[in-house]
């Protein structure tokens, strides 16, 4: 039964990781088209079929398949009950999910959707690239579901007994994800589908671009939450410490849930036809958000601490060098938390109210996004993935000694990469550009930062091939290993009376949806009370 | 259930900051009057040229009769017309532009001009230019293969130099 389990994990995550070396030469083919140096490479066409190719695979499909084959792997590790609903279930979901990013891919790469990651209409898209997209949702919705009814079937059987921490995260971030996918599904199906199709001659771009902020903030904590899984139950592990509070961690995972959902507008901070006191309401749930990241950062740093002082550091600052920063995943920790730090300020700007036109849609974007998400969130898939391959493959991992310097030129790439971003951002280099043909006297200053952003394109390009190399060379490590037990971190005190509400979620997602009907109800219905006026669709 | 005592103040400072970071930009908000751009009006983008206030004849720079400056824009792929702007410098100003095609947005570094442009919808900024010189204005939204050639410029010019561009303008 275990070989099976991690068949199912094992096939999520190699159609994330294989779809991510090819996203990946994209993207250094991106930045070597846009750094004006090659001119023989420079093909706009090309260049925006690559992005968004790169775009929906990096954030669609590398991330949908990592974490389901994540979650599989925790209902099997920590609940060691089978999956509600059988694998077979679990072979349906992907299957779904695999054939819609076929198609979808198949449409990418013939240029018939060259329409970015955001597929923002009046551009339009063959209607089978939305076809493929909404099929990719719908089989993590099969997934969304195991999970949560595996929580609770596990939870009949221990009556009492608190949901292990990484289960009970990862259940709220299914859960957070089937509340979050309905924004955009309901755009595919309702406005985009019908009027690609001609069934509807218009449609309301205002309206679709706010049922689209609805998935678009919540999908980055989708995103994020492996990611504080292993920081919290695996980091703390690796350092050979504890975690060092349980319940707080419950609790930031809860306020993620929460808080994460009903604030997307903060993306439209700069649309005409949503009234700034709307704007403002979602903005106030934008700081709440910060609180559980900064929390987290505590636990996390706490946990290391505590493992730092266990190995014999001392003084104020000597744990640190305590720590075993040869362990994949301690260095993933740390350079993560470090990247994430970085990140979180340009976040801060990008939240604020006022001072997001300064930076909106710059270059400055792409550099926050490509820091906190490509760069914190990924390279601790990187670094689970290198933790689960050998209990998933039976094998022992090929090298570490690879595996910390993969994580290492991540690291260092992704800040060549993107420090550079947000200064062309802020010079006012416009994002989504293929060749800047603009005139000498705007594009000079740019050049020294678009020189380093290939340099840190070249340096992730190489990270990613020895991620790749040593999870296939694992996988065929003729060395087999009876496989390790997947072990994750203990509470430094044990979890005793914990209250229902923090062991469930009932009562949260209640309170999310009338959360979301305050925050997006009038902003969403005013679009069918005023007259406005559809837009016909338009090709690339 | 366990929660330590340092956890403890450092969840209070969290909630202390988060709230720190609201009230700065609430009193922004109240008191200078700073908010994103967010205006709730509807055009109909395919007749844009036959509009009042956006056919070819209208768009520029205009003086009102109380002195106010009005600029009104077209954006369609791939420019923004009028291509070539002149504004007084720190003279309050109106922006209004309308997309005749498909969704674009606009922005000039160093200022607070940063709108999206919706079909469908009227975008309005407020804004004043401080400083003088020749600034791009690009389209800051994919809105197609030509989108990297669309950009326009704008001149921030002394008071003087405006009324005499105006002047010229008339003639
Ligand atoms: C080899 C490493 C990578 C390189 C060199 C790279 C480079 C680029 C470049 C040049 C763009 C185009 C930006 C623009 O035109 O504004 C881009 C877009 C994008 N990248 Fe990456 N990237 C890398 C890895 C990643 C990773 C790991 C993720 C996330 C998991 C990611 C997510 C995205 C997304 C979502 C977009 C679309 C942006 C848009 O549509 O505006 N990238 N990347
Ligand atoms: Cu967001
Ligand atoms: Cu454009």
């Amino acid at each position: 039964m275990y070989a099976h389990a991690s068949k199912l994990s094992l096939a999520n995550m190699w159609v994330a990781f294989i779809t991510f070396a090819l996203a990946a030469l994209m993207g250094v083919y991106q930045v070597a088209e846009r750094s004006g140096m090659f001119p023989k490479i420079e093909f706009i066409e090309l260049y925006y079929r690559s992005v968004s190719s790169h775009g929906v695979i990096m954030g669609f499909v590398l991330t949908t398949f990592f974490i389901m084959g994540f979650g599989y792997w925790i209902i099997h590790t920590t609940l060691k009950r089978p999956i509600w609903g059988g694998e077979r279930m679990g072979w349906t979901g992907f299957g779904i999910s695999l054939g819609g990013t076929a198609l979808a891919a198949i449409l990418l790469f013939a240029g018939e959707a060259s329409v970015m990651y955001t597929f923002y209409p009046p551009l339009k898209a063959n209607p089978l690239f939305y076809v493929g997209a909404t099929l990719l949702v719908v089989g993590s919705w099969v997934w969304c579901l195991q999970m949560v009814m595996s929580m609770n079937a596990w939870k009949k059987e221990n009556i009492g007994e608190p949901v292990p921490l990484a289960m009970y995260a990862m259940t709220a971030n299914a859960i957070l994800w089937f509340i979050t996918s309905l924004g955009v599904a309901s755009e595919i199906l309702f406005q985009l589908l019908p009027w690609s199709l001609g069934i509807i001659e218009t449609i309301d771009v205002g309206l679709a671009r706010t049922l689209f902020s609805w998935t678009l903030h919540a999908i980055v904590y989708f995103w994020l939450i492996p990611a504080y899984i292993a920081f919290y139950t695996l980091v703390p592990k690796a350092a050979g410490g504890t975690l060092f509070s349980d319940e707080i961690s419950r609790i930031s995972i809860l306020m993620l849930l929460v808080f994460s959902v009903p604030i997307g507008m903060h993306h439209l901070y700069v649309d005409p036809f949503q009234d700034a006191g709307w704007k403002f309401v979602h903005m106030i749930g934008t700081f709440m958000v910060a609180i559980p990241t900064l929390i987290t950062g505590f636990t996390v740093f706490a946990s290391m601490e505590v493992a730092g002082r266990l190995r014999g550091g001392k003084g104020l600052f000597g744990w640190i060098w305590a720590l075993n920063w040869n362990n994949p995943m301690v260095l993933s920790g740390g350079l993560s938390l470090l990247m994430l730090t970085i990140g979180g300020w340009g976040g801060m700007v990008n939240a604020s109210y006022s001072l997001n036109v300064a930076v909106h849609n710059t270059q400055w974007i792409t550099g926050h996004f490509h820091l906190i998400f490509a760069g914190t969130a990924v390279i601790m898939y990187f670094s689970s993935a290198y933790y689960m391959w050998p209990s998933l493959t039976g094998r022992p991992l090929f090298s570490t000694k690879m595996a910390l310097l993969q994580l290492w030129l991540w690291f260092i790439g992704m800040l060549v990469l993107t420090l550079p971003w947000h200064i062309l951002g802020l010079l006012g280099q416009p994002r989504r550009i293929g060749v800047a043909p603009y005139s000498e006297e705007v594009t000079a200053p740019w050049a020294p930062y678009e020189f380093l952003m290939l340099i840190g394109g070249v340096i992730l390009f190489i990270s990613a091939l020895l991620l790749i190399l040593n999870l296939v060379l694992t996988h065929f490590n003729k060395k087999a290993d009876t496989p390790p037990v997947m072990e994750y971190a203990e509470s430094m005190h044990p979890v005793i009376n914990l209250p229902k509400l923090l062991n469930g979620f009932g009562f949260w997602t209640a309170v999310i949806v009338i959360y979301m009907i305050v925050s997006y109800g009038y902003p969403i219905l005013q679009f069918f009370t005023m007259d406005t006026i559809g837009t016909f669709p338009w090709s690339i | 259930m366990h929660v330590d005592a340092t956890e403890k103040k450092w969840v209070i400072l969290s909630f202390a900051m988060a709230i720190a970071m609201m009230g700065i930009l609430t009193a922004y908000a109240l008191n200078k009057n700073i908010h994103p751009p967010s205006n709730v009006e509807i055009i109909d983008s395919t007749t844009l040229h036959l509009s009042d206030e956006f056919n070819e004849d209208n768009l520029g720079i205009k003086q009102a009769e109380d002195g106010s400056l009005t600029i009104t824009m077209v954006a369609a792929r791939y420019g923004f017309f009028p291509h070539n702007m002149t504004v007084p410098v720190d003279t309050p100003v109106k922006i209004r532009i309308a997309s005749a095609d498909v969704l674009h947005g606009i922005h000039t570094a160093n200022t607070n001009f940063n709108t999206m442009i919706v079909p469908g919808y009227i975008s309005e900024v407020n804004t004043t230019f401080r400083i003088k010189g020749k600034h791009p204005m690009f389209c800051n939204e994919y809105c197609g293969l030509g989108h990297d050639y669309m950009w326009s410029q704008l001149n921030v010019v002394s008071q003087e130099e405006f009324i005499a561009s105006l002047k010229k303008g008339d003639e």
